[in-house]
Protein backbone atom coordinates (compact mmCIF):
# COMPACT_ATOMS: atom_id res chain seq x y z
CA UNK A 1 0.00 0.00 0.00
CA UNK A 2 1.41 3.35 -1.02
CA UNK A 3 0.92 6.70 0.66
CA UNK A 4 -2.03 7.52 -1.57
CA UNK A 5 -3.85 4.20 -1.47
CA UNK A 6 -7.23 3.65 0.14
CA UNK A 7 -9.60 0.72 0.47
CA UNK A 8 -13.01 1.20 -1.10
CA UNK A 9 -15.46 -1.56 -0.16
CA UNK A 10 -12.73 -4.21 -0.09
CA UNK A 11 -10.95 -3.15 -3.27
CA UNK A 12 -7.67 -1.26 -2.97
CA UNK A 13 -7.36 1.96 -4.94
CA UNK A 14 -3.81 3.16 -5.71
CA UNK A 15 -5.12 6.63 -5.00
CA UNK A 16 -8.54 8.05 -4.12
CA UNK A 17 -9.07 10.02 -7.34
CA UNK A 18 -12.00 8.88 -9.50
CA UNK A 19 -13.31 10.73 -12.56
CA UNK A 20 -17.05 11.08 -12.03
CA UNK A 21 -19.71 9.56 -14.23
CA UNK A 22 -20.72 11.65 -17.23
CA UNK A 23 -17.42 13.50 -17.45
CA UNK A 24 -15.16 10.68 -18.60
CA UNK A 25 -17.23 8.67 -21.10
CA UNK A 26 -16.10 5.05 -21.08
CA UNK A 27 -12.51 6.08 -20.49
CA UNK A 28 -10.92 5.14 -23.80
CA UNK A 29 -11.13 8.64 -25.22
CA UNK A 30 -9.07 9.97 -22.32
CA UNK A 31 -6.65 7.08 -22.80
CA UNK A 32 -5.57 8.79 -26.02
CA UNK A 33 -4.32 11.65 -23.82
CA UNK A 34 -2.66 9.85 -20.93
CA UNK A 35 -2.36 6.44 -19.32
CA UNK A 36 -5.63 6.22 -17.41
CA UNK A 37 -4.19 3.45 -15.26
CA UNK A 38 -2.80 6.24 -13.06
CA UNK A 39 -6.37 6.77 -11.79
CA UNK A 40 -7.76 5.13 -8.67
CA UNK A 41 -10.58 4.02 -10.93
CA UNK A 42 -13.29 5.91 -12.82
CA UNK A 43 -17.06 5.87 -12.89
CA UNK A 44 -18.30 5.25 -16.40
CA UNK A 45 -21.12 7.03 -18.21
CA UNK A 46 -24.50 6.52 -16.56
CA UNK A 47 -25.99 3.39 -18.08
CA UNK A 48 -29.67 2.50 -18.36
CA UNK A 49 -31.61 -0.59 -19.42
CA UNK A 50 -32.57 0.89 -22.80
CA UNK A 51 -30.59 3.21 -25.08
CA UNK A 52 -31.29 6.91 -24.49
CA UNK A 53 -30.64 9.99 -26.61
CA UNK A 54 -31.36 12.27 -23.69
CA UNK A 55 -32.63 15.84 -23.78
CA UNK A 56 -32.78 18.29 -26.69
CA UNK A 57 -29.96 20.84 -27.04
CA UNK A 58 -28.81 23.28 -25.75
CA UNK A 59 -27.90 21.05 -22.82
CA UNK A 60 -25.17 23.22 -21.29
CA UNK A 61 -25.16 26.61 -19.56
CA UNK A 62 -22.22 28.35 -17.98
CA UNK A 63 -22.30 29.87 -14.48
CA UNK A 64 -19.84 31.67 -12.27
CA UNK A 65 -17.36 28.96 -11.25
CA UNK A 66 -19.57 26.23 -12.62
CA UNK A 67 -21.93 24.95 -15.25
CA UNK A 68 -25.40 23.47 -15.64
CA UNK A 69 -26.02 20.39 -17.72
CA UNK A 70 -29.19 18.66 -18.81
CA UNK A 71 -27.74 15.87 -20.94
CA UNK A 72 -30.47 13.49 -19.82
CA UNK A 73 -28.47 10.27 -19.40
CA UNK A 74 -27.56 9.79 -23.03
CA UNK A 75 -26.11 6.28 -23.31
CA UNK A 76 -26.27 3.30 -25.68
CA UNK A 77 -28.07 1.03 -23.18
CA UNK A 78 -26.57 -1.73 -21.05
CA UNK A 79 -26.36 -4.36 -23.83
CA UNK A 80 -24.24 -2.13 -26.04
CA UNK A 81 -22.21 -0.88 -23.09
CA UNK A 82 -21.25 -4.51 -22.45
CA UNK A 83 -20.76 -5.54 -26.07
CA UNK A 84 -19.11 -2.37 -27.45
CA UNK A 85 -17.85 0.01 -24.76
CA UNK A 86 -16.34 -2.34 -22.18
CA UNK A 87 -14.20 -4.26 -24.71
CA UNK A 88 -12.69 -0.92 -25.82
CA UNK A 89 -12.04 0.02 -22.21
CA UNK A 90 -10.38 -3.30 -21.46
CA UNK A 91 -7.66 -2.50 -23.99
CA UNK A 92 -6.55 0.63 -22.12
CA UNK A 93 -7.52 0.07 -18.47
CA UNK A 94 -6.23 -2.78 -16.32
CA UNK A 95 -8.10 -1.87 -13.15
CA UNK A 96 -11.62 -2.41 -11.91
CA UNK A 97 -14.06 0.21 -13.17
CA UNK A 98 -17.02 1.68 -11.34
CA UNK A 99 -20.25 1.04 -13.27
CA UNK A 100 -22.71 3.91 -12.94
CA UNK A 101 -26.32 2.82 -13.31
CA UNK A 102 -29.55 4.78 -13.66
CA UNK A 103 -33.16 3.74 -14.01
CA UNK A 104 -36.71 4.94 -14.11
CA UNK A 105 -38.25 2.00 -12.29
CA UNK A 106 -36.90 -0.34 -9.58
CA UNK A 107 -36.95 -3.24 -12.08
CA UNK A 108 -34.80 -1.22 -14.53
CA UNK A 109 -32.07 -0.77 -11.95
CA UNK A 110 -32.13 -4.46 -11.08
CA UNK A 111 -32.05 -5.47 -14.77
CA UNK A 112 -29.06 -3.26 -15.57
CA UNK A 113 -27.13 -4.19 -12.44
CA UNK A 114 -27.69 -7.90 -12.98
CA UNK A 115 -26.17 -7.60 -16.46
CA UNK A 116 -23.20 -5.58 -15.23
CA UNK A 117 -22.63 -7.94 -12.30
CA UNK A 118 -21.38 -10.52 -14.81
CA UNK A 119 -18.67 -8.21 -16.13
CA UNK A 120 -15.31 -9.01 -14.62
CA UNK A 121 -13.93 -5.52 -15.05
CA UNK A 122 -16.74 -3.96 -13.06
CA UNK A 123 -15.54 -3.53 -9.48
CA UNK A 124 -18.37 -1.53 -7.96
CA UNK A 125 -21.89 -0.59 -8.98
CA UNK A 126 -22.60 3.08 -8.40
CA UNK A 127 -26.35 3.46 -8.44
CA UNK A 128 -27.64 6.93 -9.27
CA UNK A 129 -30.98 7.42 -7.52
CA UNK A 130 -31.47 11.00 -8.75
CA UNK A 131 -33.65 9.91 -11.69
CA UNK A 132 -37.41 10.38 -11.70
CA UNK A 133 -39.48 7.31 -10.81
CA UNK A 134 -41.96 6.87 -13.65
CA UNK A 135 -44.21 4.73 -11.46
CA UNK A 136 -44.00 7.16 -8.56
CA UNK A 137 -45.35 10.30 -10.18
CA UNK A 138 -41.94 11.28 -11.56
CA UNK A 139 -40.47 12.09 -8.18
CA UNK A 140 -36.81 11.20 -7.88
CA UNK A 141 -35.99 7.95 -6.03
CA UNK A 142 -33.31 9.83 -4.20
CA UNK A 143 -35.63 12.33 -2.52
CA UNK A 144 -37.41 9.71 -0.47
CA UNK A 145 -35.78 7.30 2.04
CA UNK A 146 -38.20 4.45 1.26
CA UNK A 147 -37.76 4.72 -2.52
CA UNK A 148 -33.96 4.94 -2.21
CA UNK A 149 -33.99 1.89 0.09
CA UNK A 150 -36.21 -0.01 -2.33
CA UNK A 151 -33.74 0.54 -5.18
CA UNK A 152 -30.82 -0.42 -2.92
CA UNK A 153 -32.47 -3.67 -1.81
CA UNK A 154 -33.45 -4.61 -5.37
CA UNK A 155 -29.93 -4.08 -6.65
CA UNK A 156 -28.29 -5.91 -3.74
CA UNK A 157 -30.37 -8.97 -4.60
CA UNK A 158 -28.88 -9.29 -8.09
CA UNK A 159 -25.21 -8.59 -7.47
CA UNK A 160 -22.35 -9.73 -5.30
CA UNK A 161 -20.31 -6.64 -6.16
CA UNK A 162 -20.19 -3.69 -3.77
CA UNK A 163 -23.14 -1.35 -4.29
CA UNK A 164 -22.56 2.36 -3.81
CA UNK A 165 -25.68 4.52 -3.82
CA UNK A 166 -25.14 7.96 -5.38
CA UNK A 167 -27.32 10.52 -3.65
CA UNK A 168 -28.90 13.73 -4.82
CA UNK A 169 -28.24 16.85 -2.74
CA UNK A 170 -31.67 18.25 -3.64
CA UNK A 171 -33.29 16.95 -0.45
CA UNK A 172 -34.25 18.22 2.98
CA UNK A 173 -32.56 15.50 5.02
CA UNK A 174 -29.64 13.79 3.31
CA UNK A 175 -28.77 11.80 6.45
CA UNK A 176 -32.16 10.05 6.56
CA UNK A 177 -31.76 8.93 2.95
CA UNK A 178 -28.17 7.77 3.44
CA UNK A 179 -29.17 5.77 6.52
CA UNK A 180 -32.11 4.19 4.71
CA UNK A 181 -29.72 3.02 1.98
CA UNK A 182 -27.28 1.66 4.54
CA UNK A 183 -30.08 -0.22 6.29
CA UNK A 184 -31.18 -1.67 2.93
CA UNK A 185 -27.71 -3.13 2.42
CA UNK A 186 -25.71 -0.46 0.59
CA UNK A 187 -21.95 -1.02 0.75
CA UNK A 188 -21.18 2.66 0.26
CA UNK A 189 -22.66 6.09 -0.39
CA UNK A 190 -21.44 8.58 -2.98
CA UNK A 191 -22.42 12.22 -3.00
CA UNK A 192 -23.15 14.83 -4.11
CA UNK A 193 -24.83 14.60 -7.47
CA UNK A 194 -25.53 17.97 -9.12
CA UNK A 195 -27.67 20.71 -7.59
CA UNK A 196 -30.79 21.62 -9.53
CA UNK A 197 -30.18 24.94 -11.26
CA UNK A 198 -31.40 27.22 -14.04
CA UNK A 199 -30.14 30.13 -16.17
CA UNK A 200 -32.07 32.62 -18.29
CA UNK A 201 -30.71 34.34 -21.40
CA UNK A 202 -31.36 38.07 -21.14
CA UNK A 203 -31.30 38.55 -24.92
CA UNK A 204 -33.91 35.92 -25.74
CA UNK A 205 -35.62 36.06 -22.33
CA UNK A 206 -35.78 32.28 -22.39
CA UNK A 207 -34.04 29.56 -20.36
CA UNK A 208 -30.53 28.88 -21.70
CA UNK A 209 -31.10 25.11 -21.55
CA UNK A 210 -33.81 23.47 -23.66
CA UNK A 211 -34.87 21.39 -20.66
CA UNK A 212 -35.14 24.68 -18.68
CA UNK A 213 -33.47 23.22 -15.58
CA UNK A 214 -30.36 21.13 -15.15
CA UNK A 215 -27.67 19.95 -12.78
CA UNK A 216 -25.33 22.60 -11.40
CA UNK A 217 -21.74 21.43 -10.95
CA UNK A 218 -18.25 22.89 -10.78
CA UNK A 219 -16.13 24.51 -8.10
CA UNK A 220 -19.02 26.71 -6.94
CA UNK A 221 -20.74 23.70 -5.32
CA UNK A 222 -17.68 22.42 -3.42
CA UNK A 223 -18.70 23.79 0.02
CA UNK A 224 -22.08 22.07 -0.29
CA UNK A 225 -20.26 18.81 -1.02
CA UNK A 226 -18.00 19.20 2.02
CA UNK A 227 -21.00 19.84 4.26
CA UNK A 228 -23.05 16.90 2.98
CA UNK A 229 -20.12 14.46 2.97
CA UNK A 230 -19.42 15.49 6.56
CA UNK A 231 -23.06 15.00 7.61
CA UNK A 232 -23.40 11.61 5.93
CA UNK A 233 -19.99 10.24 6.93
CA UNK A 234 -20.78 10.99 10.56
CA UNK A 235 -24.09 9.16 10.36
CA UNK A 236 -23.26 5.92 8.51
CA UNK A 237 -20.76 3.12 9.02
CA UNK A 238 -20.11 2.44 5.33
CA UNK A 239 -17.55 4.24 3.13
CA UNK A 240 -18.51 7.55 1.57
CA UNK A 241 -17.25 8.64 -1.84
CA UNK A 242 -17.20 12.42 -1.92
CA UNK A 243 -17.66 14.62 -4.95
CA UNK A 244 -18.94 18.01 -6.03
CA UNK A 245 -16.75 20.76 -7.46
CA UNK A 246 -13.42 19.07 -6.75
CA UNK A 247 -10.66 20.58 -8.85
CA UNK A 248 -7.41 20.29 -6.88
CA UNK A 249 -5.37 18.03 -4.59
CA UNK A 250 -6.32 20.36 -1.74
CA UNK A 251 -10.01 19.75 -2.46
CA UNK A 252 -9.42 15.97 -2.38
CA UNK A 253 -7.81 16.23 1.04
CA UNK A 254 -10.55 18.53 2.35
CA UNK A 255 -13.29 16.08 1.31
CA UNK A 256 -11.36 13.20 2.88
CA UNK A 257 -11.07 15.14 6.12
CA UNK A 258 -14.83 15.62 5.93
CA UNK A 259 -15.22 11.84 5.76
CA UNK A 260 -14.71 10.70 2.16
CA UNK A 261 -12.81 7.46 1.58
CA UNK A 262 -12.37 8.32 -2.11
CA UNK A 263 -13.11 11.40 -4.16
CA UNK A 264 -14.72 11.84 -7.55
CA UNK A 265 -13.81 14.65 -9.91
CA UNK A 266 -16.46 15.76 -12.38
CA UNK A 267 -16.76 19.06 -14.20
CA UNK A 268 -13.02 19.75 -13.88
CA UNK A 269 -12.38 17.02 -16.49
CA UNK A 270 -14.42 18.93 -19.02
CA UNK A 271 -12.29 22.06 -18.82
CA UNK A 272 -8.99 20.33 -18.38
CA UNK A 273 -8.87 16.77 -19.72
CA UNK A 274 -5.69 16.17 -17.68
CA UNK A 275 -7.30 17.35 -14.41
CA UNK A 276 -7.34 13.97 -12.62
CA UNK A 277 -3.81 13.03 -13.64
CA UNK A 278 -2.55 16.42 -12.45
CA UNK A 279 -4.42 16.17 -9.13
CA UNK A 280 -2.91 12.73 -8.48
CA UNK A 281 0.59 13.99 -9.31
CA UNK A 282 0.10 16.95 -6.99
CA UNK A 283 -1.22 14.97 -4.00
CA UNK A 284 2.18 14.02 -2.48
CA UNK A 285 3.31 17.67 -2.51
CA UNK A 286 0.12 18.86 -0.78
CA UNK A 287 0.29 15.96 1.71
CA UNK A 288 3.85 16.96 2.63
CA UNK A 289 2.81 20.58 3.00
CA UNK A 290 0.14 19.65 5.53
CA UNK A 291 2.09 16.91 7.31
CA UNK A 292 0.02 13.99 6.03
CA UNK A 293 1.87 10.68 5.74
CA UNK A 294 -0.86 8.44 4.40
CA UNK A 295 -4.15 9.55 2.90
CA UNK A 296 -5.99 6.68 4.57
CA UNK A 297 -5.10 8.22 7.96
CA UNK A 298 -7.08 11.40 7.37
CA UNK A 299 -10.46 9.95 6.34
CA UNK A 300 -13.08 11.59 8.54
CA UNK A 301 -10.40 13.39 10.54
CA UNK A 302 -12.72 16.28 11.25
CA UNK A 303 -15.25 15.54 13.94
CA UNK B 1 -6.07 16.58 -29.19
CA UNK B 2 -3.40 18.55 -27.42
CA UNK B 3 -3.41 21.07 -24.61
CA UNK B 4 -0.74 23.73 -24.96
CA UNK B 5 0.09 27.37 -24.45
CA UNK B 6 -0.06 29.74 -27.40
CA UNK B 7 1.35 33.26 -27.57
CA UNK B 8 -0.68 35.99 -29.23
CA UNK B 9 1.31 37.64 -32.00
CA UNK B 10 -1.51 39.68 -33.55
CA UNK B 11 -5.07 40.67 -32.60
CA UNK B 12 -6.63 43.09 -35.05
CA UNK B 13 -10.15 44.33 -35.64
CA UNK B 14 -11.61 43.50 -39.06
CA UNK B 15 -15.14 44.93 -38.70
CA UNK B 16 -17.20 46.46 -35.89
CA UNK B 17 -17.50 43.06 -34.16
CA UNK B 18 -15.07 40.69 -35.90
CA UNK B 19 -11.42 40.24 -34.89
CA UNK B 20 -8.48 38.29 -36.26
CA UNK B 21 -6.08 36.71 -33.79
CA UNK B 22 -2.79 35.07 -34.73
CA UNK B 23 -1.18 32.78 -32.21
CA UNK B 24 2.17 31.05 -32.08
CA UNK B 25 2.38 27.52 -30.70
CA UNK B 26 2.17 23.81 -31.36
CA UNK B 27 -0.30 23.31 -34.23
CA UNK B 28 0.68 19.68 -34.88
CA UNK B 29 -2.72 18.31 -33.88
CA UNK B 30 -4.60 20.50 -36.37
CA UNK B 31 -4.89 18.10 -39.27
CA UNK B 32 -7.98 19.15 -41.26
CA UNK B 33 -9.70 22.37 -42.25
CA UNK B 34 -12.97 22.80 -40.34
CA UNK B 35 -11.56 21.70 -36.99
CA UNK B 36 -11.76 23.98 -33.98
CA UNK B 37 -9.82 24.91 -30.86
CA UNK B 38 -11.13 25.38 -27.30
CA UNK B 39 -9.71 28.32 -25.38
CA UNK B 40 -9.47 28.78 -21.61
CA UNK B 41 -10.13 32.34 -20.51
CA UNK B 42 -9.64 34.15 -17.23
CA UNK B 43 -12.59 33.90 -14.85
CA UNK B 44 -14.79 31.86 -17.19
CA UNK B 45 -15.61 28.27 -16.26
CA UNK B 46 -16.01 26.74 -19.71
CA UNK B 47 -13.55 27.01 -22.57
CA UNK B 48 -14.61 28.85 -25.73
CA UNK B 49 -14.72 26.87 -28.99
CA UNK B 50 -13.46 28.85 -32.02
CA UNK B 51 -13.06 27.47 -35.53
CA UNK B 52 -9.62 27.38 -37.10
CA UNK B 53 -9.25 29.86 -39.97
CA UNK B 54 -5.71 28.81 -40.79
CA UNK B 55 -2.86 26.81 -39.34
CA UNK B 56 0.58 26.79 -40.86
CA UNK B 57 4.23 26.85 -39.72
CA UNK B 58 3.35 27.09 -36.05
CA UNK B 59 0.92 29.96 -36.56
CA UNK B 60 -2.75 29.50 -35.73
CA UNK B 61 -5.16 32.07 -37.16
CA UNK B 62 -8.60 32.57 -35.63
CA UNK B 63 -11.27 34.97 -36.84
CA UNK B 64 -13.96 35.45 -34.23
CA UNK B 65 -16.98 37.63 -33.60
CA UNK B 66 -17.55 39.27 -30.24
CA UNK B 67 -20.81 37.74 -29.04
CA UNK B 68 -20.35 37.39 -25.27
CA UNK B 69 -18.00 37.57 -22.31
CA UNK B 70 -15.44 35.13 -23.72
CA UNK B 71 -14.96 36.66 -27.14
CA UNK B 72 -15.07 40.13 -25.56
CA UNK B 73 -12.16 39.15 -23.32
CA UNK B 74 -10.29 37.79 -26.35
CA UNK B 75 -10.82 41.04 -28.25
CA UNK B 76 -9.14 42.98 -25.43
CA UNK B 77 -6.01 40.82 -25.36
CA UNK B 78 -2.77 42.09 -26.83
CA UNK B 79 0.42 40.84 -28.45
CA UNK B 80 2.61 38.79 -26.15
CA UNK B 81 -0.22 37.53 -23.92
CA UNK B 82 -0.69 33.77 -23.65
CA UNK B 83 -3.69 31.46 -23.97
CA UNK B 84 -4.27 27.86 -22.87
CA UNK B 85 -5.64 26.15 -25.98
CA UNK B 86 -6.92 22.64 -26.75
CA UNK B 87 -6.14 21.97 -30.40
CA UNK B 88 -7.10 19.33 -32.92
CA UNK B 89 -10.78 19.15 -32.00
CA UNK B 90 -13.51 17.95 -34.33
CA UNK B 91 -13.44 15.95 -37.55
CA UNK B 92 -13.08 18.76 -40.09
CA UNK B 93 -13.99 18.80 -43.78
CA UNK B 94 -13.14 15.86 -46.02
CA UNK B 95 -11.65 17.20 -49.24
CA UNK B 96 -11.56 13.80 -50.96
CA UNK B 97 -15.21 14.11 -51.98
CA UNK B 98 -14.99 17.55 -53.61
CA UNK B 99 -14.91 16.68 -57.31
CA UNK B 100 -13.18 19.12 -59.67
CA UNK B 101 -15.27 22.24 -59.02
CA UNK B 102 -16.31 22.54 -55.38
CA UNK B 103 -18.20 25.58 -54.12
CA UNK B 104 -17.65 26.87 -50.58
CA UNK B 105 -20.42 28.89 -48.95
CA UNK B 106 -19.91 30.85 -45.74
CA UNK B 107 -22.26 33.12 -43.83
CA UNK B 108 -20.90 35.75 -41.41
CA UNK B 109 -18.52 34.15 -38.90
CA UNK B 110 -19.09 30.88 -40.75
CA UNK B 111 -16.61 32.22 -43.32
CA UNK B 112 -13.28 31.69 -41.45
CA UNK B 113 -13.05 27.85 -41.49
CA UNK B 114 -13.57 27.92 -45.26
CA UNK B 115 -10.24 29.74 -45.69
CA UNK B 116 -8.07 26.78 -44.74
CA UNK B 117 -10.42 24.52 -46.71
CA UNK B 118 -10.09 26.67 -49.87
CA UNK B 119 -6.33 26.67 -49.45
CA UNK B 120 -6.23 22.88 -49.23
CA UNK B 121 -8.59 22.32 -52.17
CA UNK B 122 -6.62 24.73 -54.38
CA UNK B 123 -3.39 22.98 -53.39
CA UNK B 124 -5.06 19.73 -54.48
CA UNK B 125 -5.65 21.28 -57.90
CA UNK B 126 -9.38 21.96 -57.62
CA UNK B 127 -11.19 24.92 -59.19
CA UNK B 128 -12.69 26.56 -56.14
CA UNK B 129 -15.58 29.03 -56.02
CA UNK B 130 -16.24 30.78 -52.72
CA UNK B 131 -19.52 32.52 -51.88
CA UNK B 132 -19.35 34.79 -48.85
CA UNK B 133 -22.65 36.01 -47.39
CA UNK B 134 -23.01 39.02 -45.11
CA UNK B 135 -25.85 41.26 -44.01
CA UNK B 136 -24.32 44.45 -45.26
CA UNK B 137 -21.16 45.93 -46.84
CA UNK B 138 -19.71 47.03 -43.49
CA UNK B 139 -19.64 43.42 -42.22
CA UNK B 140 -17.56 41.99 -45.05
CA UNK B 141 -14.18 40.45 -44.23
CA UNK B 142 -11.74 37.99 -45.87
CA UNK B 143 -12.82 38.72 -49.47
CA UNK B 144 -9.27 39.67 -50.51
CA UNK B 145 -7.75 36.73 -48.63
CA UNK B 146 -9.77 34.22 -50.63
CA UNK B 147 -8.92 36.06 -53.88
CA UNK B 148 -5.24 35.91 -52.98
CA UNK B 149 -5.52 32.11 -52.71
CA UNK B 150 -6.75 32.02 -56.31
CA UNK B 151 -10.42 31.22 -55.64
CA UNK B 152 -13.32 32.72 -57.61
CA UNK B 153 -15.00 34.88 -55.00
CA UNK B 154 -18.63 36.01 -55.00
CA UNK B 155 -19.94 38.18 -52.18
CA UNK B 156 -23.62 38.50 -51.37
CA UNK B 157 -25.19 41.01 -49.01
CA UNK B 158 -28.73 40.76 -47.69
CA UNK B 159 -29.31 44.48 -48.15
CA UNK B 160 -27.64 44.63 -51.57
CA UNK B 161 -25.04 47.17 -50.45
CA UNK B 162 -22.25 45.09 -52.06
CA UNK B 163 -22.07 42.25 -54.60
CA UNK B 164 -25.08 40.02 -55.25
CA UNK B 165 -28.21 41.24 -53.45
CA UNK B 166 -29.70 38.51 -51.28
CA UNK B 167 -28.39 35.35 -49.64
CA UNK B 168 -25.69 32.85 -50.57
CA UNK B 169 -28.42 30.73 -52.13
CA UNK B 170 -29.12 33.56 -54.60
CA UNK B 171 -25.45 33.78 -55.51
CA UNK B 172 -25.26 30.00 -55.93
CA UNK B 173 -27.83 29.98 -58.79
CA UNK B 174 -25.27 30.87 -61.47
CA UNK B 175 -22.45 28.66 -60.20
CA UNK B 176 -21.50 25.36 -61.83
CA UNK B 177 -20.24 23.04 -59.06
CA UNK B 178 -19.51 19.39 -58.34
CA UNK B 179 -19.82 19.45 -54.54
CA UNK B 180 -20.34 21.99 -51.76
CA UNK B 181 -18.96 22.82 -48.33
CA UNK B 182 -20.66 25.23 -45.98
CA UNK B 183 -20.55 26.88 -42.57
CA UNK B 184 -22.90 29.52 -41.23
CA UNK B 185 -26.07 30.21 -39.27
CA UNK B 186 -28.60 27.37 -39.17
CA UNK B 187 -31.27 29.10 -41.34
CA UNK B 188 -28.62 29.42 -44.07
CA UNK B 189 -27.64 25.76 -43.72
CA UNK B 190 -31.27 24.70 -43.98
CA UNK B 191 -31.79 26.85 -47.08
CA UNK B 192 -28.69 25.33 -48.68
CA UNK B 193 -29.82 21.83 -47.84
CA UNK B 194 -32.82 22.48 -50.10
CA UNK B 195 -31.15 24.67 -52.70
CA UNK B 196 -28.14 22.49 -53.50
CA UNK B 197 -28.21 19.95 -56.29
CA UNK B 198 -25.16 17.92 -55.24
CA UNK B 199 -23.89 16.24 -52.13
CA UNK B 200 -21.98 18.32 -49.63
CA UNK B 201 -20.73 18.92 -46.09
CA UNK B 202 -22.18 21.19 -43.39
CA UNK B 203 -20.38 22.51 -40.35
CA UNK B 204 -22.64 22.88 -37.31
CA UNK B 205 -22.49 24.94 -34.17
CA UNK B 206 -23.78 23.91 -30.74
CA UNK B 207 -23.32 25.01 -27.16
CA UNK B 208 -20.58 22.73 -25.84
CA UNK B 209 -19.38 21.58 -22.45
CA UNK B 210 -15.97 20.03 -23.03
CA UNK B 211 -15.42 20.19 -26.80
CA UNK B 212 -13.74 16.78 -26.95
CA UNK B 213 -16.51 14.22 -26.69
CA UNK B 214 -16.69 13.54 -22.97
CA UNK B 215 -19.83 15.27 -21.73
CA UNK B 216 -22.47 14.60 -24.41
CA UNK B 217 -23.53 18.24 -24.12
CA UNK B 218 -23.72 18.83 -27.88
CA UNK B 219 -25.29 15.63 -29.20
CA UNK B 220 -27.58 15.58 -32.21
CA UNK B 221 -29.60 12.94 -34.01
CA UNK B 222 -28.49 11.94 -37.51
CA UNK B 223 -29.60 9.33 -40.00
CA UNK B 224 -26.57 7.26 -38.98
CA UNK B 225 -27.23 7.57 -35.23
CA UNK B 226 -26.42 9.96 -32.41
CA UNK B 227 -23.43 12.19 -32.99
CA UNK B 228 -21.51 14.63 -30.84
CA UNK B 229 -21.05 17.90 -32.72
CA UNK B 230 -17.66 18.41 -31.01
CA UNK B 231 -16.16 14.99 -31.67
CA UNK B 232 -18.06 13.25 -34.50
CA UNK B 233 -18.69 16.69 -36.10
CA UNK B 234 -18.78 19.63 -36.42
CA UNK B 235 -18.88 18.61 -40.08
CA UNK B 236 -21.71 16.32 -41.18
CA UNK B 237 -22.45 15.07 -44.66
CA UNK B 238 -25.69 16.16 -46.30
CA UNK B 239 -26.99 12.58 -46.48
CA UNK B 240 -26.80 12.03 -42.71
CA UNK B 241 -28.46 15.23 -41.53
CA UNK B 242 -31.76 15.11 -39.64
CA UNK B 243 -33.05 18.61 -38.96
CA UNK B 244 -34.38 19.04 -35.43
CA UNK B 245 -37.66 20.61 -36.62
Amino acid sequence: MGRLSVDLCGITLDNPVIPASGTFGFGYEFAELYDINVLGTFSFKGTTKDPRFGNPTPRIAECNAGMINAVGLQNPGVEKVISEELPKLKKCFDKKVMANVSGFAVEDYAYTCEKLDKEEQVGWLEVNVSCPNVHGGGMSFGTNPEAAAEVTAAVKKVTAKPVIIKLSPNVTDIVAIAKACEDAGADGISLINTLLGMRIDLKTKKPVIANKMGGFSGSAIFPVAVRMVYQVANAVNIPVVGMGGVSSAEDVIELMLAGATAVEVGAANLIDPYACRDIINDLPRVMDKYGINNLSDIIGGVK
Amino acid sequence: MKQSIFKIIENTQLTATVFKMKLQGDVSEITSPGQFVNIKLQGLFLRRPISVCDSENGILTLIYKVVGKGTEQMSEMTEGEELDVLTGLGNGYNTALSGEKPVLLGGGVGVPPLYMLAKKLIAEGKKVTVILGFNTKEEIFCEEDFKALGADVIVSTADGSYGVKGFVTDALKDVDYTYFYTCGPEPMLKALYKATSTSGQFSFEERMGCGFGACMGCSCKTITGYKRICKDGPVLEKEEILWAD
